[in-house]
């Protein structure tokens, strides 16, 4: 009778793959970017930034009101029905329209909020996204809420990834520290 | 012996994430065991730049403070070091 003998690999062997898997994977950070507002919009590029700086991998999913900051300044009217034109009008986009969603006085709170920012050197949202781009920061918009709001492509800022998701977004996550703002 | 750094920022001024951001890209741009060294005058920083020195494995090898302006000396990790 023979009894198979199973080898087992060397402990230290072991630890060294362990240690080239660790090295392999890159820490992530996926940020789900619901809101629109400036007083979201802005710790969410802080963040984004700031991760990609740590030398985590990061996305950014920008989904419903989310998308709307990643409208080109100068375009004003989007959408194909009058319902989207409408949302469009009220809700305008571009990451030097953000509104406050606290004391926003019809723009004088983002205003002096801008005003104060350039005081103390902080940057405004819009610098924040130009460095994200810089750095690497993945910047997907999601494909279903473009359809629902009538954000085409070209309405949007270049520089973003290809709209994705739910799925995708998900996947990224996995194993990643992600937030909802 | 006197140590060489290899590159000097004046983020005098910045608050965060600016001066995070500014040193991890100048960091790039260093090779292994180089030095970089930081002004910053956010109270901030002092615990930004410890952390982030743990999270990269870049390691903070001096700190210090004179009249408001905070001095970091961080080391280029080595290649292939793991974090």
């Amino acid at each position: 009778m023979s009894v198979a003998t199973i080898e087992k690999p060397p402990l230290e062997a072991f630890a060294e793959q362990l240690a080239e898997k660790k090295a392999e994977q890159k820490e992530k950070l996926v940020i789900f970017a619901w809101s629109g507002e400036l007083d979201k919009v802005w710790p969410t590029l802080i963040l984004a930034t700031t991760g990609a700086a740590m030398g985590k991998e990061t996305t950014v999913f920008f989904t419903f009101w989310g998308l709307f900051p990643l409208v080109k300044n100068n375009v004003r009217i989007t959408g194909e029905n009058w319902m989207q034109k409408m949302l469009s009008l009220m809700n305008r986009g571009g990451d030097t329209h953000l509104k406050l969603s606290k004391m926003n006085f019809a723009g004088a709170g983002p205003a002096m909020m801008m005003h104060l920012a350039k005081e103390h050197h902080v940057a405004s949202p819009d610098e924040l996204l130009t460095m994200a781009k810089e750095m690497g920061v993945r910047l997907v918009p999601c494909q279903m809420t473009m359809d629902l709001l009538g954000l085409k492509r070209e309405d949007l800022i270049d520089g973003l990834d290809e709209p994705a998701g739910a799925t995708m977004a998900l996947a990224e996550a996995q194993g990643a520290i992600t937030l909802f703002i | 012996m006197s140590i060489t750094i290899a590159m000097s920022l004046n983020l005098k001024g910045m608050s965060c994430p600016l001066p995070i951001i500014k040193t991890a890209k100048a960091m790039k741009e260093l090779t292994s065991g180089q030095l970089l060294e930081v002004f910053a005058t956010d109270p901030g920083s002092v615990p930004d730049f410890k952390a982030w020195a743990r999270a990269t494995g870049n390691p903070l090898v001096e700190t210090g403070e004179e009249a408001g302006v905070f001095h970091f000396v961080l080391k280029k990790k080595e290649e292939g070091a793991l974090t």
